[in-house]
């Protein structure tokens, strides 16, 4: 993986307002061979979005300022943003959050704790969806 | 239409024929019809004739009348009547008329010769012979005629001459003088024997010789009826009853018998009978008596009818009387009579004070009686009918007031006059008594619906109450839950970061570690995981009381389940240093349930029965029920085992065998709660089977096709 370009590298934007959580993601995903953008919240989430069009977002949902939820369906609203598969990323476990996520437009959702090696394993499976759907 | 047949020719002389007859039908003895025939025939042919009979006493006979013959012919004609041997003695037996030749008959010859015809009723030995000097053996018509007609009437009179032969015949004139008489007359001589009888008492006393067995009979009777009835009067007047029987109809008749004794001038004493018919008095008689008779029924069941209505007034439990249009009283009933009659004299002693008592209530009830029927009484009150009013009577014996409803009705006559007034009374005081409890039973009620109204108004409090509670149970429920599911949420965040940063030290994303502090920070993750594991219970049970824990059918096989559970629990299995064996039933079918939650209850089980089990072994078992289509997976360990009393307190949430600070084995004590209750989702159960010291075994048994609830 260090062997890539730095720009050939997929980008990921991790949204949590949990600093402790961002930055552990963002190291191993960094680690992990990708380039990482980090947002606080929603609104920030959106900005970044917009401004570097990253190839995954890493979503958590309960955020202040915008929720996860209203971002990722202005996100999934947006023809610029459209086609991004978010990662849903939630510590409420009950049953509701899913849908609600799904009905955002989350393209995957993900409990937490979750270990970062499964989190990368996760966000691969999203670009090689993602990678295969527009080579069809 | 046919007409009369003509009438047959005339006789030759009917004339004749007809005065002969009534001649003889009014000859009084056998001499005289005799001569009434004699004559006649001998006027008719001219020549002489005889009429020969007996006469007095035995072997006399007489030439009863003779025409045209002399003495010494009528004698000769006379002896041969009897004579032994004589034609006319032959004659006499045997019927029909003979002719004789003139010298046949000794000293009685009559030129020409002449006939014998005999004399009497058809059939019997005549009575009397007829001579008829006539030439030749043809009989005229007139002597057949003659012999027919007159023989029976002379045969009656010689009879009749022969019975009373030298009694004195009674005048002719007189004879029918006493024949006219309507009522029945007779002349008796003392003995009864009957010397004569007008038609009246012939009818009834006297039958002929050729009267019929009935009327023969009936006369017999007659005459000793009569006979006996005489024989009681002796010979003075005597006037009795006599009872006899009409031989014609066969009625009964009844006689007065009038007797009186007659002394003949010339003989013996006679006695004269004369009868009224007193049936129809006696038939009116009888008629009055059985008027009379009928009236005293009728009077006896009006008497009767009178006591039955007394009985029927007297039943009455109602005071009934009976009123005059002037007031006094007619007639009242037993009811009646107790409140308002006067008490019999004569009571028992020493109850004086206590009649005196009695009688002036009946005073008293009498008198309010009065003023009440004053209401109908009098001109005034002519067009009143019915009085209607209350009174308060006095018992006669107790004293103790009785309210009445008096209701007085006229009766009125055909004429529409006042004939009585009927007063009917009703005792008032159960009607008063039931309206005091009705009064009583209302006011209890209202009692009872302020009673029920507070009731009710303090059950709709606590029932608000209540409802406030259920509200507030429910909110701090909701309340429990969100705040279990925002803790859970708090604990994972920190947890997330601690579990990922151990995992990224252990995967040497900071550098390589020394075994130290890898061990170390392998424990850190161990019990981080722990810690989510208690989230995880916790939240489990919330999510299923909250009804969000989904079923997720899939079609899975047990045996790779059970891998899979293996493999999970393979580093504390390693680090237990028991033996942990699997048997599968050879014939396990793949099974339609929730595998994620089949997995965590064998999960659970297994690492319970690690926990709790310090040596031997773990076997896990799992076989197919074909009869109950149902799959068992069962735990069996050889740990510390669980005492019957604590078998089901395990199966509740938050609850351990040993739930006291100083306990040996920790746990939230919701794992065995969660179980019970992932397996009823299932539609399954745990059970157990444990004692202590010997193990335990839980059995999950679930449906091996789940139905979607």
């Amino acid at each position: 993986m260090t062997n890539t370009p730095e720009k050939s590298k997929p980008l990921v934007l991790v949204v949590d307002d949990y600093q402790d959580a961002r930055e552990m993601y963002a190291e191993y995903l960094e680690f992990s061979g990708f380039r990482v953008a980090e947002a606080k919240n929603g609104q920030e989430a959106l900005d970044k979005a917009f401004e570097l069009v990253p190839d995954v977002i890493l979503m958590d949902l309960s955020l202040p300022v915008m929720d996860g939820w209203e971002a990722t369906r202005r996100l999934k609203g947006d023809a610029r943003t459209k086609a991004i598969p978010v990662v849903a990323l939630t510590g409420h476990a009950l049953k509701g959050h899913t849908d609600d996520a799904n009905e955002a437009g989350c393209d995957a959702y993900v409990t937490k704790p979750c270990l970062p090696d499964a989190l990368v394993d996760q966000v691969k499976k999203m670009i090689a969806r993602r990678d295969a759907a527009s080579a069809r | 239409m046919a007409s009369p047949a003509p009438l047959p020719p005339a006789e030759a002389d009917p004339g004749a024929r007809l005065v002969l007859a009534e001649h003889l039908l009014a000859c009084e003895s056998a001499v005289a019809c005799a001569r009434a025939v004699v004559e006649w025939l001998a006027r008719r042919h001219g020549a002489p004739a005889a009429c020969v009979g007996p006469g007095d006493g035995p072997g006399a006979s007489v030439c009863l009348a003779s025409e045209g013959l002399t003495g010494a012919q009528q004698a000769a004609l006379a002896r041969a009547w009897d004579a032994p041997g004589s034609p006319l003695a032959t004659f006499r037996t045997r019927p029909g008329a003979r002719w004789l030749a003139p010298d046949a008959l000794e000293g009685a010859a009559m030129p020409g010769g002449f006939f014998a015809v005999p004399l009497g009723r058809p059939g019997a030995t005549a009575a009397a012979l007829l001579m008829v000097g006539l030439p030749g053996p043809a009989v005229p018509e007139d002597v057949a005629w003659v012999a027919s007609s007159a023989g029976p009437h002379l045969a009656r009179q010689l009879a009749s001459d022969a019975r009373a032969p030298r009694r004195p015949e009674p005048d002719r004139l007189l004879r029918r003088v006493i024949n006219a008489v309507s009522d029945p007359v007779l002349l008796t001589d003392t003995d009864g024997t009957l010397l004569f009888a007008n038609g009246r008492a012939e009818a009834l006393l006297v039958a002929g010789p050729d009267a019929s067995p009935g009327r023969t009979r009936a006369v017999e009777l007659n005459q000793r009826l009569f006979r006996e009835t005489l024989a009681q009067g002796g010979t003075s007047v005597h006037r009795r009853e006599v009872p006899l029987v009409d031989p014609l109809e066969g009625m009964d008749l009844l006689f007065e018998l009038v007797t009186t004794p007659v002394l003949a001038p010339d003989g013996p004493s006679v006695v004269v009978s004369v009868l009224r018919n007193l049936t129809d008095l006696g038939r009116a008689t009888q008629a009055l008596g059985e008027s009379y008779r009928q009236l005293r029924a009728t009077e006896r069941e009006a008497r009767s009818e009178r006591h039955r209505l007394d009985r029927v007034l007297d039943s009455v439990a109602d005071p009934i009387i009976l009123t005059d249009p002037a007031g006094g009283m007619v007639m009242m009933n037993d009811p009646a009579e107790r409140l308002f009659a006067w008490p019999q004299s004569g009571g028992t002693s020493g109850e004086g004070a206590a009649d005196e008592a009695t009688l002036r209530r009946v005073r008293a009830n009498d008198a309010l009686f009065a003023s009440f029927l004053a209401n109908l009484l009098g001109p005034v009150n002519a067009g009143v009918s019915r009085w209607k009013s209350q009174l308060t009577l006095d018992d006669p014996s107790t004293g103790s007031p009785v309210p009445m409803e008096a209701m007085a009705n006229k009766v009125l006559g055909d004429g529409g006059e006042l004939t009585g007034i009927v007063t009917v009374f009703h005792d008032r005081t159960e009607v008063l008594e039931r309206a005091r409890l009705l009064e009583r039973v209302k006011e209890v009620s209202s009692e009872l619906e302020a009673r029920v109204q507070s009731a009710t108004a303090e059950l709709a409090e606590q029932n608000e109450k209540l409802r406030r509670q259920a509200i507030q149970l429910e909110q701090a429920s909701a309340a429990k839950s969100q705040f279990l599911a925002n803790m859970s949420h708090e604990f994972r965040t920190p947890l997330n970061a601690i579990l990922g940063y151990t995992n990224m030290l252990l995967q040497g994303v900071s550098g390589e570690m020394t075994p130290p502090q890898r061990r170390n920070l392998t424990r850190i993750d161990s019990n981080g995981r722990h810690l989510l594991e208690v989230i995880n219970e916790i939240l489990d049970i919330t999510r299923i009381e909250a009804g969000r824990m989904p079923l997720h059918l899939s079609d899975f096989g047990i045996p790779e389940l059970l891998q899979e559970v293996m493999a999970e629990m393979d580093p504390i299995i390693a680090r237990s240093k028991l033996t942990v064996e699997t048997r599968l039933d050879e014939a396990l079918p793949g099974v339609w349930s929730d595998r994620q939650k089949v997995k965590q209850i064998v999960l659970n089980l297994l690492s319970n029965a690690l926990k709790f089990t310090h040596e031997g072994g773990v076997h896990i078992a799992a076989e197919y029920q074909n009869a109950t289509g149902t799959v068992a997976i069962s735990v069996k360990d050889t740990g510390i085992g669980i005492d019957v009393s604590n078998q089901e307190k395990i199966f509740e949430d938050f609850q351990q065998v040993d739930s006291s600070p100083t306990r040996a084995y920790g746990g939230t004590g919701l794992g065995l709660s969660i179980c019970r209750r992932l397996a009823a989702m299932l539609g399954g159960r745990v059970s157990l089977q444990s004692a202590p010291g010997q193990g335990s075994t839980f059995t999950l048994h679930f449906p091996r096709r789940a139905r979607r609830t």
